[in-house]
């Protein structure tokens, strides 16, 4: 990819700003279309159709929501720390597309294919809980406040689990480099007819899914652990104060996270961007189709999972992630060491 | 506010305002919390936003019936149990019989009333815990009985329908095919309203064992309808005192049991008000197989009524529980004074008793089992 754009445009700089900016590009279109789908998808649930004025089932409806939102005033509350709580929306976004540098798109598009990609990423979304305490921090307002601590707390804790079950994969996978573990998961060889997607490779890969799953629910503040902006509690958590494109960055990176840490789910355990039929429909255009189809489907699942459950509460949430995710992570893991020594 | 000095770290604890404009306090009820970190120590009720001096205005009119129109603004969510009460009031003052007929489409109209107020109440009570579904599912139902009101009354929420001596006009030809109709594609719904809610791991997590109200708490504080027998307590007006006709009819009264916690947790309100609306179906049914197809729907009372020196109060049972009605009257057009006893005034009053200790996601499913009206509240 690289190459080809060095070739089309006249100096290395601008090939390597173009390379950089496509992840940009693809969360704008996706969280376009996800904030679209949630809609559909949570009118599907409830027995009603959603938008429908808006262009062909309301497809423009969250184009119409932005200019919005770009319209509104720039609110910043009185006694608000003016320089955080401006800082945040970047920050939080910034995070989040960062962690798109190392995510194998096709074969032919990655970012960046360091050796450390899976260590860059977990470590770059971290960054997301410093952005939310921030936010709540700068607002100055009890309810933001203790929406950022629940986040604090929650993200923080989630992380082990999530570790945990992605270290179980990298033990199978043996590299850190999200484009080699999506390669070696190429080939329609197991029982004959299943793709060599991790998760089909080793028993315990399922149950390491499943906590990685759950986790990855809490990590992007989705039902039944949306506690940090639990909109019936702490009416919207740490976003509280946040109004107009500000408050449009938030729900922007919210997204993000969530298409991420699909994607992420989708190169450890179903195969990157090989496509389930073997050479059939392969390539690095079907490769970029097959990987956002699946990742969409991880984030159909979310949003499903949204509209269906009620939210746990605080502790119920902490008692989840530490009495029962991380040594249900920590068992899963020396089961799976366990099976690459013997098989 | 205390200051807990531990290790020279200085805490204090956290004064915060939970509403008037918070999505969880049904309306405009404000609640002064006490926080320490996530624990609520102490909460201070704070209400009187929706004030609209209905006993005041009820002293004003210089008709009895211009008053039926203001308790419907009572509470809102259940108007024709709030006029039923204070029609059946009015009557027992001028000591008037109303024809059969009268008396059965009254109590369908309230059953059917009672119905859409507790799916109202228990699909908010899953917004409040998140579950937004559900709620939305509730009111696909309420959206029938509304349309049934709206046949019968022209309106779909302020009904003005009940007046003193029986009802405004006469019921539309397929008030019986469409009730029952209702009543038949109900029923399944229910379930699936268990499956959604009653059963599910997260929501019984989430109100079980979640403000235990012991019984003796609860009439200590005078609490009534679905807040009582939420505690155990086998007490129903349509049962325990009847009014109208109710003594004729076939009917449980659910009471909580405790079974997936403690007697008197949020589960145990919330499981009462889905089992009643069973019970309202069964009198629904009851209703409209005994009820006479012809008759009088109004008997002959003069256009403005002067009721005899005296007093009167007559309680019956709403959504919400003991709604009591005390007129006092001094043989003019207009009453004397007209005092409402609003169940979930009383209600709430027991807030704070059972909040305290709680999280603060926990207070909001305290309040939202307490399904309170905010317009009944504050009249």
């Amino acid at each position: 990819m690289i190459e080809f754009l060095e070739n089309i445009t006249p100096s290395t700089t601008m090939a390597l700003v173009i390379h950089a900016m496509i992840p940009l590009g693809l969360i704008l279109v996706y969280a376009l279309f996800a904030i679209w789908m949630e809609r559909k998808v949570a009118a599907h649930v409830q027995d009603r159709l959603g938008p429908m004025r808006v262009g062909w089932h309301g497809w423009a409806q969250t184009i119409a929501d932005m200019l919005k939102l770009l319209q509104k005033e720039d609110i910043i509350p009185t006694d608000a720390s003016r320089f955080l709580f401006r800082f945040a929306p970047f920050l939080i976004f910034v995070a989040s597309y960062a962690a798109f540098a190392v995510i194998p798109f096709s074969s032919g598009y990655i970012g960046s294919s360091i050796n450390i990609g899976v260590f860059y990423l977990l470590a770059i979304t971290s960054l997301l809980t410093l952005s939310v305490i921030m936010a709540a921090w700068a607002s100055n307002n009890k309810w933001s406040l203790l929406g950022g601590m629940r986040s604090a707390a929650q993200m923080v804790s989630y992380e082990v689990p999530t570790i945990m079950s992605v270290l179980s994969v990298i033990v199978v996978a043996g590299s850190l480099n999200l484009m080699t573990v999506t390669e070696m998961q190429s080939g329609n060889e197991i029982l004959g007819f299943l793709p060599n997607w991790l998760i089909f490779q080793n028993p315990f890969l399922l149950v390491a899914f499943v906590i990685f799953f759950v986790s990855i629910l809490a990590e992007s503040h989705r039902v039944p652990f949306d506690l940090p902006e639990s909109e019936s509690e702490l009416v919207a958590g740490y976003q509280t104060e946040y109004s107009g494109m500000r408050w449009g960055i938030f729900m922007l990176a919210e997204y993000a996270d969530m298409l991420l840490l699909s994607l992420l789910g989708v190169v450890l355990f179903f195969g990157g961007w090989n496509s389930p039929f073997g050479t059939f429909m392969d390539g690095p255009v079907w490769g970029f189709f097959w990987f956002m189809l699946k990742g969409m489907l991880l984030v159909f699942v979310m949003m499903w999972i949204r509209w269906t459950l009620p939210r746990y509460r605080v502790d119920q949430l902490m008692r989840i992630c530490w009495n029962i995710l991380i040594p249900a992570s920590f068992v899963n893991f020396v089961l799976i060491a366990l099976w690459e020594m013997i098989f | 506010m205390d200051e807990i000095i531990t290790n020279g770290v200085q805490k204090q604890e956290m004064v915060i305002n939970m509403g008037p404009q918070h999505p969880s306090t049904h309306g405009v009820l404000r609640l002064e919390v006490v926080l320490d970190g996530e624990v609520v120590k102490k909460v201070t009720a704070d209400i009187g936003y929706l004030h609209r001096c209905f006993e005041k205005h009820a002293e004003a009119m210089d008709d009895y019936s211009k008053v039926i129109p203001y308790t419907d603004r009572i509470d809102y969510v259940s108007a024709m149990n709030q006029e039923h009460g204070y029609v059946i009031a009015v009557e027992k003052l001028l000591d008037l019989e109303v024809p059969e007929r009268v008396e059965y489409m009254r109590v369908i109209l309230a059953e059917l009333q009672r119905i859409a107020s507790h799916l109202l109440g228990v699909g908010t009570f899953g917004l409040d815990l998140g579950a937004f579904t559900p709620f939305l599912y509730c009111f696909i139902e309420r959206e029938k009985i509304l349309k049934i009101f709206e046949k019968v009354s022209g309106a779909r929420l302020l009904y003005n329908y009940m007046c003193i001596g029986g009802l405004m006009q006469d019921i539309p030809e397929d008030f019986k095919t469409d009730t029952r109709e209702f009543v038949k594609t109900f029923r399944p719904k229910i379930q699936e309203l268990n499956d959604l809610l009653s059963s599910n791991r997260i929501f019984i997590d989430r109100t079980a064992n979640i403000g235990v109200l012991p019984a003796e708490v609860a009439l200590n504080y005078a609490a009534s309808g679905p807040m009582l027998r939420g505690s155990g307590v086998k007490w129903d007006l349509r049962r325990n005192d009847p009014y109208s006709i109710y003594d004729r009819f076939e009917f449980d009264i659910p009471v909580g049991k405790g079974e997936v916690g403690t007697v008197g947790d949020c589960w145990d309100r919330y499981i009462v008000r889905v089992r009643e609306m069973e019970e309202s179906l069964k009198i629904i049914e009851q209703a409209l197989d005994q009820m006479p197809d012809e008759g009088d729907v109004k008997e002959a009372v003069p256009k403005r009524v002067r009721p005899a020196e005296g007093e009167v109060y007559v309680r019956t049972e709403t959504p919400r529980g003991e709604l009591g009605y005390y007129i006092i009257s001094d043989k003019s057009a207009s009453p004397f004074r007209v005092k409402a006893r609003a169940p979930s005034f009383v209600n709430l009053s027991i807030l704070p008793a059972i909040s305290k200790g709680a999280l603060i996601a926990d207070l909001v499913a305290i309040v939202g089992s307490i399904d309170i009206v905010l317009g009944e509240v504050d009249r």
